[in-house]
């Protein structure tokens, strides 16, 4: 059937052959213009090609959380830079997937934005013979966003159970002191979540919903830290939760206070790190074992100051300083 | 005689319909063609800032934020030609065997509503198939080859239709002519009855090539992955058993997980992977025009 | 499709008393007969391994999700009509599938309810009512519909359709069931065209002649003998479409909101089938209930599918036998 609908349209037509062509030429006279976009970075990865090509590139795999995603691979790019022959391989999937993959042998480093099971600690130490060794490497604060014109400054988290768990009350923003958002349509609370493979959602629900509690059924549940953002910023009557690196000028970040009546709290390195934020988490990295000898160097250099730089660079919050 | 064909209510009302129905209709298809072009000039427009030839060939950098799709359009050749190498052969022979071999009985019957039905399968039930089979029964792991089997068995369906369509479109006659002079079937297929069918059996197999590179389902569980780093300008920094970046994953991965890029970043990266397909598209075309035009009857 | 049974007899022996001297046959050398015999043999083979990857899909899904089915305490019936789907729940995980039903059929009613007119319209357009340039431009544009990926759907509908369905409908919230429509009818409407349009033209010109001798408008013949002449295949086109609709994961995925709801309007968002599956698979553990029950999820999507499909064809099937 379908065959038949690619095979029959295909009428010969010199205007559409020369409309196609046309779309390729467009392309390359654009690079003829533009050829100094990304030209600099471009031409020292050019000119180690050459030499990449004659040694055999050794390679970590880096499996495990979305929320650790872009900063495991921002420490990829950088540790390419300082040691050229290793190449750190970086997929996301979920802080599941990561040990997954670390029980089954895949991954040399899983990334985990929460702490490893006592069953996957079993299971690993079942399959791989040792136990998985837990290397810290960084913190991650939660920040809660509401649209930029949203005029709520701050929320307690015994009202943010109440919005995100199942069985709670709050629906409303007028439940929440807020009684008008310029732009929004009515005072329904749009709670913007993450899919439940994703180690955001379950700290999330760890330390906001109640670990033995789920959440309320009905929210937008996001692939990605990024889109809870970008759909917060283009939708005046929601409300989400995402890493702290995932800011932008469209949202504005809600202050925390742990009970209702204390001093809210923003969130920032400072506020994460002498822990009177209360949304905020250890991020992970584990090894099945002792490391090997490229994995051992490679955390150690993330442990680093060097690495640390990075931490900071991508929104999270670097190790204090010893 | 003037009274017959003068305009009464009933033929004015006919007219007014015809008129009418024919306005609805033209808009109708009209307002196809208004969303397609409107969407694609807007993706066009907002992707300008970054196209380039460099975006093409240089590596993600900087969280994938800056720099260009090298890693992911080589991926996404790389999984294209490998399944294609696939199912062009094993959809070329079965549609040998349907249109030149097969007797109509049951099977053939079942045979051919194993090929609707395997072309209706939903892209993520494939990407099921690809998991259970090829990564975990067959220990294949997540690779490119994985994946391009997976794509394989997705595009198989459409080319072995498109390739029946080319082999019916050859005279009955030439294949009389050919057992007339003694030839057996695979003589006559090999020598008369595919040459003659080359141009609608390459292009249904180019078309496929442009489905392929805008698939992701498929290839999400079983080979394709969120970054990694290979030299740019190789063309064989892939092997079959590594996992790939691919252009489809990195637009699904740059729309929802990359934060702070380039506003014309996602833009710029499906407007190239709209170009590759059109490209490809357009090739299908001029190949066809080609042969056509080599074509003795 | 053109049958072909050849049969090529050897020519009769030299008869005794017979003048003529026939020919014998000219021999062969054995390699080549055996490997016309091998190829022959591969031909074979190749045209029943649709029927092999057929069953093989269904084997390998089901065999991945059938141990919960038979194991576990899988409870059909609460896994089809309840609408509460906790996979990772700590303390109670639930399987209900119900509100994930509702919003693939949701989203798929919409889009085919959209796309009907307009696919089978411009069909009827360009096969009755337009000249060769309206011709060729619309296949153009049908085949570039056509061959827009999904992902760039869904990227669409995130980046483009959001804001303007909120702003043209004031939609709360610009991602639900009437951003995934509209993506899906533009993507189903190639398919109706173009099958809708090889009914019509399967109608024979006789009908088109008789009812245009008898005083008919286009249009009139149109709506009374072409399309009462045509429905098995238009109706096998909007079945196709909709086929596809169903299977449909990442446009939907992206631009339905993916939140667990029963829609009470078309602004509202949903989650469908297929988009739960590609959000959860990565993280479900290998052999984990949750891991299981999205493969009976697919399982159920391919049935749904081969029902549809199934259809599809014997509504051609009907058409052919005229």
């Amino acid at each position: 059937m379908k065959g038949r609908m690619d095979m029959r349209t295909l009428f010969i037509s010199p205007r559409r052959l020369l409309a196609a062509v046309a779309l390729a030429a467009v392309f390359s006279v654009a690079g003829c213009n533009k050829g100094e976009n990304g030209a600099a970075p471009a031409s020292s990865s050019g000119a180690a090609t050459p030499a990449a090509k004659n040694t055999k590139k050794q390679s970590i795999q880096n499996i495990g959380s979305d929320t650790m995603v872009n900063l495991a691979q921002a420490w990829a790019e950088e540790y390419s830079k300082v040691v050229p022959g290793i190449s750190v391989e970086v997929s996301g999937g979920g802080s599941g997937v990561g040990m997954a993959a670390l029980i089954n042998g895949t991954a040399e480093i899983a990334n985990s934005s929460r702490q490893i099971e006592p069953e996957e600690v079993e299971k690993a130490k079942k399959a791989t013979g040792k136990d998985p060794k837990e290397f810290l490497v960084g913190y991650d604060g939660l920040a809660i966003y509401v649209h930029k014109d949203n005029p709520l400054n701050e929320i307690s988290m015994e009202d943010l159970g109440e919005i995100y768990r199942e069985g709670g009350k709050i629906d409303t923003w007028g439940q929440v002191g807020v009684s008008k958002i310029p732009g929004a349509q009515n005072d329904k609370l749009i709670r913007v979540s993450r899919q439940n493979n994703s180690g955001t959602y379950h700290y999330f629900r760890e330390v906001v919903v109640g670990k033995k509690s789920d959440y309320k059924q009905g929210s937008l549940d996001m692939n990605g830290s990024k889109d809870v953002v970008e759909l917060v910023s283009k939708t005046p009557g929601a409300i989400g939760y995402s890493g702290l690196g995932y800011a932008t000028p469209a949202v504005k970040i809600v202050k925390v206070a742990k009970k209702k009546g204390d001093t809210s709290v923003t969130p920032s390195i400072v506020t994460v790190l002498d822990k009177t934020y209360p949304i905020a988490r250890p991020l992970f990295m584990y090894t099945p074992g002792e490391p090997s000898e490229n994995a051992k160097k490679y955390l150690d250099w993330i442990i680093s100051d060097a690495g640390q730089k990075v931490v900071e660079k991508s929104g999270y919050v670097p190790l204090p300083k010893k | 005689m003037g009274a017959v064909f003068a305009e009464t209510a009933l033929t004015r009302r006919k007219r007014l319909t015809e008129r009418l129905a024919q306005g609805i209709l033209g808009l109708m298809a009209l307002s196809l063609v208004v969303p397609l072009v409107t969407i694609v000039a807007y993706l066009f427009v907002q992707a300008w800032p970054l196209l380039s030839w460099d975006f093409l060939t240089s590596n993600p950098i900087d969280g994938m934020r800056h720099g260009g799709i090298w890693s992911a359009f080589l991926g996404t050749m790389y999984l294209v030609t490998a399944s294609l190498c696939v199912s062009a052969p094993i959809g070329v022979l079965a549609a040998v065997y349907l249109n030149e071999y097969a007797e109509d009985n049951w099977l053939t019957r079942m045979i051919n509503l194993a090929v609707v039905n395997l072309a209706g399968v939903p892209s993520i039930v494939h990407a099921l198939f690809g998991l259970g089979a090829f990564v975990l029964f067959a220990g294949i792991g997540r690779s490119i080859i994985a994946a391009s089997l997976t794509l394989a068995i997705m595009t198989l369906p459409v080319i072995i239709a498109s390739t029946k369509e080319s082999l019916a479109s050859v005279p009955r006659s030439f294949r009389e002519a050919c057992w007339n002079v003694g030839a057996t079937r695979w003589q006559t297929i090999r020598r008369i009855v595919l040459p003659n069918s080359v141009s609608g059996i390459l292009t249904g197999v180019i078309l496929q090539v442009s489905r392929t590179a805008g698939e992701t389902a498929p290839i999400m569980f079983t080979g394709a992955v969120f970054f990694k780093k290979i030299p740019e300008g190789d063309i064989f920094a892939y092997s079959l058993t590594d996992q790939c970046m691919a252009l489809s994953m990195h637009l699904y991965t740059v729309t929802t997980q990359v934060t702070n890029a380039p506003h014309a970043l996602p833009y710029a990266i499906a407007v190239a992977l709209l170009g590759t397909v059109l490209v490809v598209n357009a090739l299908s075309i001029g190949t066809r025009v080609y042969l056509r035009s080599r074509k003795k009857w | 499709m053109t049958q072909t049974t050849v049969q090529l007899n050897p020519p009769p022996a030299a008869q005794d008393d017979a003048e003529l001297v026939l020919p014998t046959r000219a021999k062969r050398r054995f390699t080549e007969v055996a490997a016309e015999r091998a190829i022959e043999g591969l031909i074979h083979l190749c045209g029943v391994s649709a029927i092999l990857f057929v069953f093989g899909i269904f084997f390998f899904v089901f065999r991945e999700g059938a141990p919960y089915v038979f194991g576990g305490d899988f409870k059909l019936g609460e896994f089809l009509f309840s609408t509460e789907w906790y996979p990772t729940s700590m303390g109670n995980p639930r399987y209900g599938v119900l509100s994930l039903i509702v919003g693939t059929f949701s989203v798929t009613a919409l889009a085919t309810l959209i796309a009907v007119p307009f696919g089978l319209g411009s069909a009827v357009f360009v096969s009755e009512f337009s000249g060769d340039k309206g011709r060729e431009t619309l296949k153009v544009v049908i085949e570039l519909l056509a061959a827009i990926p999904s992902v760039v759907w869904g990227f669409i509908g995130i980046s483009v359709m959001n804001p303007v369905i909120q702003n043209v409908f004031h939609a709360p919230v610009g991602l639900n069931v009437l951003n995934g429509a509209l993506l899906l009818a533009l993507m189903s409407v190639p398919i109706m065209v173009s099958i809708g349009e090889d009914a019509l033209k399967a109608v024979p010109d006789s009908y088109r002649e008789a009812a245009l001798a008898m005083g008919a408008t286009r249009w009139q013949m149109v709506y009374r003998v072409l399309v009462p002449a045509a429905k098995n295949g238009l109706l096998a086109a909007v079945l196709l479409g909709v086929g596809r609709a169903v299977g449909e994961t990442m446009a939907v995925l992206m631009a339905t909101g993916h939140a667990i709801n029963i829609p009470h309007s078309v602004f509202d968002p949903v989650r469908t089938l297929t988009a739960t599956i590609a959000a959860e698979l990565g993280e479900a553990s290998a052999g984990s209930p949750h891991y299981r029950v999205l493969f009976i999820i697919g399982i159920l999507l391919f049935t749904i599918t081969f029902i549809v499909n199934l259809t599809a064809d014997l509504a051609i099937r009907g058409i052919r036998k005229r």
